[in-house]
């Protein structure tokens, strides 16, 4: 196991989109950092020759017929969003800069 | 001691009361009403619910009451109530796993498993509590406040189908449903005195569950005895395509085999399960008792041996936070759930999953962010996968010398709640349960007995991949035996 392994809280926290506070950053620096301690004890396993196993049936590539099956209910859908417009869209928070043609 | 909250309904089963139904001792109606008051009588303490309508489940017993008066029953369960974990899709109904960012959300459509429940006519009573999408061990990560053990309301039911345990160990349901990823319906299953199963990887759809760790994840019944378990499962067990998982030609008629008894079940005891640190003594002893039963009842009983158990929750944790954090990326306040508005999109983005997360959603979502990013993913998570398949071949070899897998389901009885604060003890409790997913195999976990102060204590069995025969053969036989 890499032996530079050392994990900032709040660099990954960006990654996965999360904001944490002050408090929880530093709690989850120091549990994060003794559940990997804990884990660490995976590299002394000899896995040389070792497939990996993603998942726990034989099957892969399952493929279905591509015709259209049953939808759901538009308004059953629209209705879980926290915003929609005329009943038909979801509204989202603004993407694109003001001026710059849309082609982002 | 609050053990008044313990309590079977009467009839105590979905089996013996759809006797009654067909006998026309009981209605759909009385029986619904019963689980009601209990419900009203003791979940204002235990808060095994989410939620749970009595008007809707009234008006479903109304109608299944009379198809039967005019002959014409659905089948033998039409009318018969059953609890579901707030993870598994109903149509119409909140579907919330317990966490903010789902508040408001409305399934708009029902899972597999409810599809087939209402096929049988059953009625989806209420909404069980949780642990925020499964994550936990306690049930005292929810974000409806903790739930109460009815054995004793100041422990914990386990966790994370906790809701679903106490349902059923209270008598506000014949059985409910749960989901199973690491250990999260046979360990509440345990702490609360009833039966828990978790199937064959495949076996159940998951067509309609919230995914926490896909690869993992199983739904299964938590009820009050092996009967009970074998009957839901026959209704929601089998093929299902639109779950790309599921296993193709799988059978179901469970719950004829349970009478065949355990003549010729190979019994097995791993060495590995009985060395652990922290094994409760009394935990110990319940398992050496459920052993010397099965050995005095004529079985053979043998040594296996399962050498990566102490890899098991190590492993689990990386794949398990891996899969979370990529599955959990749905929300994000845009199409579903509630949205905290920001500036901007991405401050949108942060500002839901900070308010929209509890603590152990975010460390999970963090630690599995962590395991898959550059530079650490070969050494986390692709070895956790290589180990994975080690744990997978240590099951294969032990199933060739037996049929049953026998050992504690948890270390311990129920914990107090908020005794164990620190993450990675609270992981450790996993670490009987979390090889059966790994592995993809089934399990059980049989009440057998209880400890000095009283606390159930679970016995696991495990299985081969599609063995669930033999761990219902085998449970059955050991639940009816404690009985005598």
């Amino acid at each position: 196991m890499a032996s530079d392994k050392q994990i900032n809280v709040e660099d990954i926290a960006k990654l996965a989109r999360v904001e944490l506070t002050v408090e929880e950053a530093a709690e989850f620096q120091k549990e994060i950092e003794s559940i990997l301690g804990y884990i660490e004890e995976l590299s002394a396993v000899d896995v040389e020759g070792i497939e990996p196993m993603a998942h726990a049936t034989a099957i892969t590539n399952v493929f279905g017929e591509d015709v259209p099956g049953p939808q759901l209910d538009r308004e059953a859908v629209l209705g879980n969003a926290p915003e929609t417009l005329d009943d038909e869209l979801i509204r989202v928070p603004k993407v694109i800069e003001d001026g710059d043609g849309g082609t982002h | 001691m609050a053990d008044q909250y313990v309590h079977q309904l009467s009839p105590a089963t979905l089996f013996d009361a759809a006797a009654e139904l067909a006998a026309g001792d009981a209605t759909s109606t009385s029986l619904c009403r019963q689980l009601l008051a209990r419900h009203e009588a003791t979940d204002n303490i235990l808060n095994g619910y989410r939620q749970l309508e009595s008007d809707a489940i009234l008006e479903q017993a109304a109608a299944a009451d009379a198809r039967r008066s005019d002959g014409k029953p659905i089948g033998p369960y039409d009318g018969l109530p059953i609890a579901i974990k707030d993870n598994i899709a109903v149509n119409g109904q909140p579907c919330g796993c317990a966490s903010r960012i789902l508040e408001g959300y409305t399934a708009p459509y029902d899972a597999t498993v409810v599809t087939r429940l209402k096929a049988a006519g059953m009625i989806c009573a209420g909404r069980t509590n949780m642990d925020e999408f499964a994550m936990g061990s306690s049930t005292e990560n929810s974000a409806y406040g903790h739930s109460c053990n009815p054995w004793n309301t100041e422990c914990v039911p386990g966790g994370s189908s906790g809701g679903s345990a106490v349902a059923v160990a209270s008598g506000q349901a014949f059985a409910a449903l749960g989901s199973d990823t690491g250990g999260s319906i046979r360990q509440p299953a345990s702490f609360c005195g009833i039966v828990g199963l978790k199937p064959t990887y495949g076996l159940v759809p998951r067509y309609g569950l919230v995914a926490y760790a896909s690869s993992l994840d199983q739904i299964g019944p938590l009820t009050s005895d092996v009967r009970d378990a074998a009957l839901v499962l026959d209704i929601i067990g089998g093929y299902d395509p639109m779950d790309s998982t599921s296993i193709p030609d799988t059978r179901t008629g469970f719950i004829d085999a349970l009478d065949k008894g355990i003549e010729g079940l190979r019994i097995g005891v791993p060495k590995e399960y009985f060395d652990v640190d922290g094994l409760h003594p009394e935990v110990r002893q319940a398992s050496e008792a459920a052993i010397r039963a099965f050995s005095d009842a004529g079985c053979e009983v043998v040594d296996v041996s399962l050498p990566s158990l102490r890899y098991g929750v190590a492993v689990y944790y990386v794949i398990a936070t891996a899969e979370a954090s990529s599955n959990l990326a749905r929300y994000d306040g845009i199409r579903y759930g509630a949205r905290y508005p920001d500036t901007d999109l991405m401050s949108t983005y942060f500002m839901t999953r900070e308010k929209g997360f509890g603590k152990e959603v975010k460390r999970r979502i963090i630690l599995g962010t962590y395991v898959l990013s550059s530079g650490y993913y070969d050494a986390y998570y692709l070895r956790a996968q290589k180990i994975r398949t080690l744990v997978r071949r240590d099951f294969a070899e032990a199933f060739k010398s037996c049929d049953v897998i026998i050992g504690p389901t948890s270390p311990t009885t129920a914990f107090r709640h908020g005794e164990i604060s620190d993450p990675l003890q609270m992981y450790l409790t996993d670490i009987y349960t979390v090889p059966a997913n790994l592995a993809g195999n089934c399990g059980i976990s049989i009440p057998y007995g209880t400890d000095s102060s009283g606390l159930p204590i679970g016995v696991q069995l495990m299985g081969d991949s599609l063995c669930e025969n033999n761990i219902l053969r085998a449970g059955h036989w050991l639940m009816e035996s404690g009985k005598s």
